[in-house]
């Protein structure tokens, strides 16, 4: 008999990867995502109960799909028996597809939850909930929002969903590629969302993960789309640094170890990001990849080539014009001319509204001031970012480095101690 | 078995004085979206209708002893609704591709509103 902690580690490790397969295959049955999500927690709830008498199974994703899309087929039957008020998600009836793909059904799920009759907010926040299976106040907590707007948020999209008849499914042709925009942003930052996750990890592996298979797979369906090929590009890169990376915050400290990358995504990363460059004009995931390779192809931090990364910044804020990105721009001017020159960078952005409660500005700032010898500040600095960083890991270094500035800052009075009376 | 089409008002809205100034051109292509919106949804077009100035509309409201009968539209707005079709279509992708036939989608002074039908079964 397993041990009960043990199935509830596989049943936590299959909800991470397994959910969307099993939601995407209750929802071709019920045709109705409410009800689908019920099925596909259904599953998961029964596993709960057989699982610590009967083991967990060999192929526990297999398991929780066929118990999701048979409690599906129950509730059809007894829907039948009831007159129906809400129309019913519109699913195309394919002949061929007596074997369901499982991996166009999640696609299929990707493509309804980022159609852009929803509004982009709700796109990101559908996808997270269906798609990802993550809980309401998760996704409140990564938009910063109230639970409940949050939960009013994603039930009227669902109902626009199935009142406006939104259909489940990969659009053809042209319509495909006109339609690749939205579900790019949408996996865009579901990625960040893993990459920044809050709490007390730094990544969400599960999250980074689907981002990354679903790119792939838009990836292979228009190879020719240079939108698709940046932001897979932009993937791996990012992601062959995953291991270790903390976020911005620690990449602006040197501390990476450059032996945790994983080299095999670097050399597909710099591969397919070279394909990418090949489109006409650049898009702004493909910049954000080069800026990517950039860090990736220095040796050390002292070694990157940060005149680069200013002029790749430069051309990223024309097409994508945002208070982050021109910070980060900032950050690195400050990285190629020098701390003070840094510090002059930044200085604007302590009145910007959207930045005056970010943690990697007060983190940037506090860089600086320590490279400027002015510890005290950089102490001030690190504790500001520390109180606003997003994830435990986050707040521990940036504490770390206070603590450090301080110490620093004691450490000459220390000296002329012994000369005080 | 549930209905396989769904049912949509299509509403076209514009700028009504900029339509009243709009070129022949400029009305021909409008007539010429019209015509390829008609043919190619055919019998799915359930109703359709182009409607005189706003300033001829009437508007009902309750009021003290019965509804109080006002001159004009429901909200004085630069944009105005100009005329509507009722469609049936398997989707919003079919509903949307059909929209966008319609010349008023091209223009500044105008815009087009996809809206379900609530299906009464």
């Amino acid at each position: 008999m397993p041990a009960v902690k043990g199935v509830r580690d596989a049943l936590a490790a299959a909800h991470r990867t397994e959910w969307s397969f099993v939601m995407a295959a209750a929802a071709r049955i019920t045709r109705d995502l409410d009800e689908a999500e019920e099925c596909a927690q259904d599953a998961f709830e029964r596993a709960l109960r057989t699982w610590p008498r009967d083991g967990v199974p060999r192929r526990p994703g297999a398991w929780l799909t066929t118990a999701a899309t048979n409690r599906a087929r129950d509730v059809v039957r007894r829907r039948a028996a009831y007159a129906r008020r809400l129309p019913l998600l519109v699913v195309d009836v394919d002949d061929a597809s007596v074997v369901a793909d499982i991996a166009d059904d999640r696609l299929r799920l990707i493509f309804t939850c980022c159609h852009p009759a929803l509004a982009p907010e709700s796109r990101v926040a559908l996808t997270l909930r269906l798609v990802c299976g993550l809980a309401t106040a998760e996704i409140a907590r990564a938009f910063l929002v109230k639970e409940a707007t949050m939960a009013a948020r994603i039930t009227r999209a669902k109902h626009k969903i199935a009142a406006a008849r939104i259909p489940y499914r990969v659009p053809a042709g042209d319509a495909l590629a006109e339609r690749v925009a939205s579900v790019c942003d949408v996996l865009y930052l579901v990625f960040t969302a893993g990459h920044a996750a809050s709490g007390e990890e730094t990544v969400r592996d599960d999250l980074v993960e689907l981002a990354l298979e679903q790119c792939r797979l838009l990836h292979g369906m228009l190879p020719a789309d240079d939108r698709v090929t940046g932001l897979l590009a932009l993937m791996l890169l990012t992601d062959a640094r995953r291991a270790a990376r903390l976020d911005a915050m620690v990449a602006l400290s040197g501390e990476q170890d450059r032996r945790r990358w994983d080299a095999v995504r670097l050399r597909e990363g710099r591969l397919v990001l070279n394909r990418a460059l090949r489109g006409a004009s650049p898009n702004r995931y493909a910049v954000q990849a080069a800026i990517a390779a950039v860090h990736a192809d220095a040796a050390s931090e002292a070694e990157t080539d940060w005149r680069e990364i200013v002029a790749l910044y430069d051309v990223l804020l024309t097409l994508w014009p945002n208070p982050v990105v021109a910070l980060n721009r900032a950050v690195a001017v400050g990285m190629r001319d020098g701390p003070a020159a840094g510090l002059d960078a930044l200085r604007p952005f302590a009145e910007e509204p959207a930045l005056r409660d970010y943690g990697y500005r007060r983190a940037a700032e506090g860089h600086f001031l320590w490279a400027l010898g002015r510890h005290a500040d950089a102490a001030a600095a690190f504790a500001e970012a520390a109180t606003l960083a997003y994830s435990r890991p986050e707040r521990e270094l940036m504490r770390e480095r206070e603590r450090r500035a301080r110490a620093e800052e004691v450490a000459p009075v220390r000296q002329d101690a012994p000369t005080s009376p | 078995m549930e209905t396989t089409m769904g049912r949509y008002l299509i509403l076209i809205y514009g700028d009504e004085r900029r339509w009243d100034a709009a070129t022949d051109a400029e009305m021909a292509q409008i007539d010429a979206g019209h015509r390829a919106f008609r043919q190619a949804a055919g019998a799915a077009v359930l109703s359709a209708g182009q409607l005189e100035a706003s300033s001829t509309a009437t508007t009902l409201r309750a009021g003290e002893g019965g509804p109080l009968i006002t001159d004009g539209p429901f909200l004085e707005t630069k944009e105005v609704l100009g005329g509507f079709y009722v469609v049936e279509a398997p989707d919003l992708d079919a509903a949307i591709e059909l929209a966008k036939l319609l010349g008023e989608v091209a223009h500044d002074h105008s815009g087009v509103q996809v809206h379900p039908l609530v299906d009464h079964g």
